[in-house]
This record gives C-alpha cells, sequence and structure tokens, in this order.
C-alpha cells in the first residue's frame, strides 16, 4: 500500500510541467490551423507533397500537434494561425452550459482540461469564454464523479469511467484508492506487511532478452 | 533502447547543422524554426522517459532492499545502476545520522506495528534464514514460521513470505 514511485504528475494552468509524461501525451495531441505564408520545404515532413523541395502554398490547413503549434505560433503571426477545434466552438460550448454530465469527454479528445488550458495560450478572441467554459464542465461533472468513485467499491468501474476524460480518470482513481484504504483499515489490514505492487509486477512479467 | 534514441538525437542535430548552413537565406527561417521544434520535443521526451526511470529505481530502492535482482539489473544502464549505488549511499549515510548512535532503518516499519513477533507463511523456496539469536529456519513453500517482525519485513516486501493476520 505504501507507494514509493511518484511519477511526475501534469501541469495545471496555463503551464505544462516538462518532466511530465501526461503533458507529454496531451500536447501531442492534434490540432487544426491554418498556414499564414508559404512553408518552404515543409510538404514532406507534414505530409503533404511527395517529393522533399515542395512547399506549402499559403492558406492551407494543416492538423499539427499541440507542441509544434506552440512553437511556431508567434505573436507577429507570420508563421500560422491557428483554429479552434470544434468542442471547443460555439456550438459545442452551448451544450456544455445545457448539461455536461452527458458529454462522452474521452471520445471528443481524452484531454478536454489540458487541451483547452494551453489552447488559452494562443491569441484568440474566444478565450474568457473557453476558459469559463471549461471551468463550468468541471465544476458540473464533478460531483457526479466523486460520488461514482466513493461508492463503487470491489465492482467493474468501466462503464463508470469510460466518458471520463484523462483529469477525471485521475480523479477517480484518487478517490477509488481512499476508499481501497479505508476499506483495509476497517478490517484491519493496515498493519500487514504486504509485498509491494512494483514486486508483484516484476513477479509476474517475464523477461525477455533484448535484441539489437 | 536507448542507444537507438541516442542515434535519432544525434540524426537531428545533424539536420539542425546542415539548416544552419543556409541560414543566409531568409526564407528558410521557418524551416530552421520548424527542425527545432522537432529537436526540443525529441529532448523533452528523451528527458522524461530517462527521469522517470530514475523515479523508478528509486522507488525499487525502497521496496526491494539494497541488492536489486539480477533480471533487473541487466535492464538498467551503467549510468543507472551507478545513480542506483550513490542514492542508496546517500540513504544509508543519512539514515545513520538520524536517531542516535546506530541510526535509524527508514526502510523498516513503513506501517506502524503492532507487535514484535509476527505469523509469517512462506511463498516462495528461499533456503536457509538465519535469525538472531542463532536459530536456523528452513523456509520451504508453505510452511508457517512465527518470527521477529524486523527480519521479516525485507523478506515480506520482496514476496517471498506472507504476512499472516491472526
Amino acid at each position: 500500500m505504501a507507494e514509493a514511485y511518484f511519477p511526475v504528475g501534469p501541469g495545471l494552468g496555463l503551464e505544462e510541467n516538462f518532466l511530465s509524461l501526461d503533458d507529454i501525451l496531451m500536447s501531442q495531441e492534434k490540432l487544426p490551423c491554418r498556414a499564414e505564408t508559404t512553408l518552404p520545404r515543409l510538404a514532406f515532413a507534414l505530409g503533404q507533397g511527395a517529393a522533399s523541395g515542395d512547399s506549402i502554398p499559403e492558406g492551407t490547413k494543416l492538423e499539427i500537434p499541440l507542441w509544434l503549434a506552440k512553437g511556431l505560433h508567434d505573436s507577429k503571426r507570420r508563421i500560422i494561425s491557428v483554429e479552434l477545434p470544434k468542442i471547443y466552438k460555439e456550438a459545442w460550448r452551448t451544450v456544455f452550459s445545457a448539461d455536461a454530465n452527458v458529454v462522452d469527454l474521452h471520445k471528443m479528445g481524452p484531454y478536454y482540461y489540458g487541451f483547452g488550458s494551453q489552447l488559452l495560450h494562443f491569441d484568440n478572441p474566444e478565450n474568457p469564454e473557453i476558459a469559463q467554459t471549461i471551468l463550468q464542465t468541471f465544476i458540473s461533472r464533478f460531483r457526479r464523479i466523486m460520488d461514482s468513485s466513493q461508492n463503487a467499491y470491489n465492482e467493474d468501474t468501466s462503464a463508470l469511467v469510460a466518458r471520463l476524460d484523462e483529469l477525471e480518470r485521475a480523479l477517480f482513481q484518487a478517490g477509488q484508492k481512499g476508499l481501497n484504504d479505508f476499506q483495509c483499515w476497517e478490517k484491519g489490514q493496515a498493519s500487514q506487511i504486504t509485498a509491494s505492487s512494483l514486486v508483484q509486477n516484476y513477479g509476474k512479467r517475464k523477461f525477455t532478452d533484448m535484441d539489437g | 533502447r536507448q542507444a537507438l534514441e541516442e542515434m535519432r538525437a544525434l540524426y537531428e542535430r545533424n539536420q539542425a547543422d546542415v539548416s544552419e548552413a543556409k541560414s543566409g537565406r531568409t526564407d528558410l527561417i521557418f524551416l530552421i524554426r520548424f527542425r527545432h521544434c522537432c529537436l526540443l520535443r525529441n529532448q523533452r521526451c528523451l528527458l522524461a522517459y530517462l527521469y522517470d526511470r530514475l523515479l523508478r529505481i528509486r522507488a525499487l530502492r525502497w521496496e526491494y532492499g539494497s541488492v536489486l535482482p539480477n533480471t533487473i539489473q541487466f535492464h538498467m544502464s551503467s549510468e543507472e545502476v551507478e545513480w542506483f549505488n550513490q542514492y542508496k549511499k546517500s540513504l544509508a549515510s543519512y539514515m545513520r545520522s538520524v536517531g542516535g548512535e546506530e541510526g535509524l532503518d527508514l526502510t523498516q516499519d513503513i506501517k506502524p506495528p503492532k507487535s514484535l513477533y509476527i505469523e509469517v507463511r512462506c511463498l516462495k523456496d528461499y533456503g536457509e534464514f538465519e535469525i538472531d539469536d542463532g536459530t536456523t529456519v528452513l523456509l520451504k513453500k508453505n510452511s508457517q514460521h512465527f518470527l521477529p517482525r524486523w527480519k521479516c519485513e525485507q523478506l515480506i516486501r520482496q514476496g517471498v513470505l506472507e504476512h499472516i493476520l491472526s
């Protein structure tokens, strides 16, 4: 029960944690944007042309991952301009304000909150509304997550967890862990020394030889 | 695995050199910037991976004790082994400085103990095990013993023994 492995968690708000694996995965998500000027020689890298000498004409729509968008985005906006993914647009915002609990956030991009926070980096006139929407969605979904995590003991939780995005899943697991620990304590297992989960995992995995 | 990633990083660095050589032409600025982003990205992924490995190795010290099984050591690079040894030494010197003359073994008693002697059952064949007053105990699978707590704690955490509650 006493865990010794503490991985680096995702960042909060506008900043990402450099070393956090969750943040790295999250910034891999793609973002639609438009090329503002002609981009020479980039066609092969972005998957648009066959020959390596092609350039991307002005105005083409591209889907690039978030880390690239952040790097190429400049306040003078010479290179690319970013559009919002549809889940952060007006139509979906009204859905969220109507009832946030029905939306399947995992299907919509499993990093709704984190990605949304990063989007606020790009100057966009709708930023305050996006921020508000994200916050309100979280508030309205939170109660259900808390309830279900504290009351589902020893059950199959996959139905409950399927519609949550990554941040909510982490919360859910924290709740479940608290519940399990409390049950252990009630049963008197708190003083039982157990083999750590790391040890148990190593025992089960068969080590294969590294090739190459 | 690490070797492959280092190779990839070197290759990207070569690409960066090539693009720098052409940086006299200003319309290639975007390309340079693009490559720079890729390099930074690779660097970040590499660093995060290595750092995560270090965190896990540190956890291993707390769970497994001072000696790592060979299968795990086989998968660690030589720098990681050295890091592990240094961490062991730092931890040992810290434990010695805390709590009086002989020091305090912080890796014991992670959960508050209820009694001095505990009942354990053996899960795997371990061989002979000597206790403080000199008696040896043969640990075979499924044999039960009544042993002092501090001796068994390591073995329980490694999965060799199992703690039984009465």
